[in-house]
C-alpha cells in the first residue's frame, strides 16, 4: 500500500490552508473526501438524478437501483446476513436515537436498568437518558480502568438482574480503547440483555463482521468512512428491526393508508421515512469500494503503525501527557500539555496547518472522570503519514515555546 | 494571522498568574457563564457598595490563556468604576472584539486602553472570540442579577 497515492485520491491535499500543507489530523472528528466520492454526488445530480422508490419513470427506477446498490455493499462491509439489517439515517445519532425511540415505546418498565459507560460519546448517553426521565429507568456507568480502557470483568460487574440493555462504543474517540464487543455481547446475550454498539470509530478502522460480534444494534457514522455528511447507518437484527414500531412516520415507510387505519412498509422502509439523502447514499457506495480496494487489513497496519510511532513521540516529549494506554487502541491520541490549555494548542496547530481538536469531544463524562475540562486530540485515517506525526510533534514543541515551558 | 499578536506577554502572563481568581468575600452579585462547545467555565462575583460602585471583582473557572487573560484584565479594571461606567466599557470592549479599530471609552485611562488592546489580536482567530468575551458577558449577567447562565453562541 503505497500512501502516496492514497493522498493523491483526496483533493483536499493539494490545497494551501492558509498557506501551508494540510497535515490533517482530525479523522475521529469526520474524514476527508476522496475525489471519487465527491465526484459520484455531482455525476449524480447532473446526469442521473431522480428521486427513490416513487416513480416508475427511468431515472427514479436507475436511481433506486444505485440507492439500493449501497445497502447491499454495505451489508458485504459489515458482513450482515441480509440487507434489510442496513437502515440509512442521517448520521450515527440519528441511528442511536432510533434504537433508543422505538425499543423505548414498549420494551422497558419502570425500574430497568441500562449499562452504558463513560468513554461514551454524548450521542450514545443522550438518547438513553431521555429514556430515563421517560420511562423511569436507571443508566449505569461501566467504569475506565487506569489505561482508559473498558474491561470485560467491568462490564459483568456493573450488570444487575435489571440491566435490559448494554451500549457501548466499539472505539473509544478519546483513549482510543478498542472494547471487547464480542465478548461483552456473549455475556450479555446468556443473560438475555440486548446489545447496542456505537461503531462511528470502529466502522471506519476496525475489520467488521456483525455476525460475529452478534450485537443486536450497530450505529455507523459515513462522514467519518471517507463518506458524505449528513448520512449514517443503523445495522439491525432483523428480528428487532421487524418487531419494533417504526421510528418517524410519514411518505414510503407506509404500506396502506386509510381515514382509521395505517399499516406500515417492510423493512427496510419501515424505518426510511421522508426523501432520504438520496445522493449521499449513493456516493456512499464509493467510499465503500475505496476502502474495500485499500483493503481493511492494510488499513488497520498502517493506521497502527502511525498510532505506535505518534504514542512514541508524544511519550518521548515532555510535557505531553497522553490520556489513557489502552493494550488494544485504535488512531487517537488524546493529550494534554502541562500549562497550555488545549484551544490554545489548537489555535497554535492550525497556524502550521495542523488540523487538531480540542475540547471535550462530546465525551463530558470521561473528561469529568479524568478531572481535566478538555483535552487536545490529534487522530489518523489512511492518508496520514509519519511526517504528519513529526510536524505534529514539532508544533507541539512552538507551542511550549511561545508558553516558555520546557 | 499572527501568533505573536495573539500570544502577547502581558496574555501569557495574566493566564498564567490571573488576578483575582478568586472568590469575592461577602459578594452581592454573581453570575456564571459557560462555553458549551469547550466546555469553558467561569463564575464573576462582585461587591457592590450603596453607590453601586465596584469595590470588588473576582472570578473562579477554568479556560485557555486567552479566556482567563480576560476574566483577569477585566476583573482588576472594573474596580472603583460604577455600573453604569463598567457597563460602557463592556460595550467598548465587545465593539472592539468585533470591529471597531479601537477602544473608546472615557472611562478607561491610556494604561487601561493598552492592556485591553492586547486582547485585539483575537479579532484575527473567529474561534476565539467568544474565549474572550465569555466573561464579558457573564459580568453584565451579574450585574443584571441574570438567573440564567451566560452561554456563548456556538
Ligand atoms: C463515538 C462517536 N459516536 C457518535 C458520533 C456522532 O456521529 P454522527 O456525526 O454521525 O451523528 C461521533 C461523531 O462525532 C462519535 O465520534
Amino acid at each position: 500500500m503505497n500512501i502516496n497515492h492514497i493522498k493523491k485520491e483526496f483533493p483536499i491535499f493539494d490545497e494551501k490552508i492558509q498557506n501551508n500543507d494540510l497535515v490533517y489530523l482530525d479523522s475521529a472528528n469526520s474524514s476527508q473526501k476522496p475525489k471519487v466520492v465527491v465526484d459520484r454526488i455531482n455525476e449524480f445530480y447532473t446526469k442521473q438524478f431522480s428521486n427513490v422508490g416513487r416513480s416508475v419513470h427511468y431515472l427514479a427506477v436507475a436511481a433506486t437501483n444505485l440507492y439500493e446498490n449501497t445497502r447491499t455493499s454495505v451489508q458485504r462491509y459489515i458482513n450482515a446476513k441480509d440487507q434489510n439489517e442496513i437502515v440509512f439515517t442521517k448520521g450515527a445519532t440519528e441511528a442511536l436515537n432510533l434504537v433508543a425511540n422505538t425499543l423505548g415505546q414498549n420494551f422497558f418498565r419502570e425500574g430497568d436498568e441500562i449499562l452504558i459507560t463513560e468513554l461514551e460519546h454524548h450521542s450514545n448517553y443522550v438518547p438513553w437518558h431521555f429514556l430515563r426521565k421517560s420511562k423511569n429507568i436507571k443508566i449505569n456507568f461501566a467504569e475506565i480502568n487506569e489505561a482508559g480502557e473498558i474491561t470485560l470483568e467491568e462490564i459483568e460487574k456493573k450488570i444487575t438482574p435489571n440491566t435490559k440493555l448494554i451500549a457501548i462504543t466499539h472505539l473509544s474517540n478519546v483513549t482510543g480503547a478498542i472494547l471487547p464487543v464480542k465478548e461483552i455481547t456473549d455475556l450479555a446475550h446468556s443473560k438475555g440483555i440486548i446489545v447496542v454498539v456505537d461503531g462511528c470509530q470502529g466502522a471506519p478502522h476496525l475489520k467488521l463482521d456483525v455476525q460475529d460480534l452478534d450485537c443486536d444494534f450497530y450505529a455507523i457514522s459515513c462522514h467519518k468512512m471517507y463518506g458524505p455528511t449528513g448520512l449514517g447507518v443503523l445495522y439491525g437484527k432483523k428480528k428487532w428491526l421487524e418487531e419494533l414500531p417504526p421510528y418517524q412516520g410519514g411518505g414510503g415507510m407506509i404500506n396502506e393508508v386509510n381515514k382509521d387505519s395505517i399499516s406500515y412498509g417492510d423493512l427496510p422502509n419501515k424505518y426510511e421515512a421522508g426523501t432520504m439523502a438520496t445522493a449521499q447514499v449513493i456516493a456512499f457506495d464509493y467510499s465503500i469500494k475505496f476502502l474495500e480496494s485499500i483493503g481493511i487489513d492494510n488499513i488497520m497496519k498502517h493506521e497502527a503503525e502511525l498510532v505506535e510511532y505518534g504514542q512514541e513521540l508524544l511519550k518521548k516529549n515532555n510535557s505531553v501527557k497522553l490520556i489513557g494506554n489502552p493494550r488494544n487502541k485504535g488512531g487517537v491520541l488524546s493529550f494534554t500539555l502541562e500549562g497550555v490549555h488545549p484551544h490554545d494548542i489548537a489555535t497554535i496547530l492550525d497556524e502550521d496547518g495542523v488540523a487538531i481538536r480540542a475540547g471535550h469531544h462530546c465525551c463530558q463524562i470521561l473528561h469529568d472522570k479524568l478531572n481535566i475540562p478538555a483535552s487536545a486530540r490529534a487522530s489518523v485515517g489512511i492518508y496520514n503519514t509519519k511526517d504528519d506525526l513529526d510536524q505534529l510533534n514539532e508544533s507541539i514543541n512552538n507551542c511550549k515555546k511561545i508558553f516558555n515551558i520546557e | 494571522m499572527n501568533l505573536k499578536e495573539l500570544y502577547q506577554e502581558i496574555i501569557l502572563e495574566h493566564g498564567k498568574n490571573p488576578r483575582n481568581l478568586r472568590k469575592t468575600e461577602g459578594f452581592n452579585k454573581d453570575a456564571k457563564g459557560n462555553n458549551p462547545l469547550c466546555g469553558d467555565n467561569v463564575h464573576v462575583y462582585l461587591k457592590l457598595n450603596g453607590q453601586r460602585i465596584v469595590e470588588d471583582a473576582s472570578f473562579e473557572g477554568s479556560g485557555c490563556a486567552i479566556s482567563m487573560a480576560s476574566a483577569s484584565i477585566m476583573t482588576d479594571l472594573i474596580k472603583g468604576k460604577n455600573e453604569h461606567e463598567a457597563k460602557e466599557i463592556v460595550e467598548d470592549f465587545l465593539g472592539m472584539i468585533k470591529e471597531n479599530p479601537d477602544l473608546k471609552s472615557e472611562n478607561l485611562n491610556e494604561d487601561e486602553k493598552t492592556k485591553l488592546m492586547c486582547l485585539s489580536g483575537v479579532k484575527q482567530y473567529p474561534m476565539r472570540v467568544k474565549c474572550a468575551t465569555l466573561s464579558w458577558h457573564t459580568l453584565v449577567s451579574a450585574f443584571d442579577e441574570k438567573q440564567e447562565e451566560v452561554k456563548t453562541e456556538n
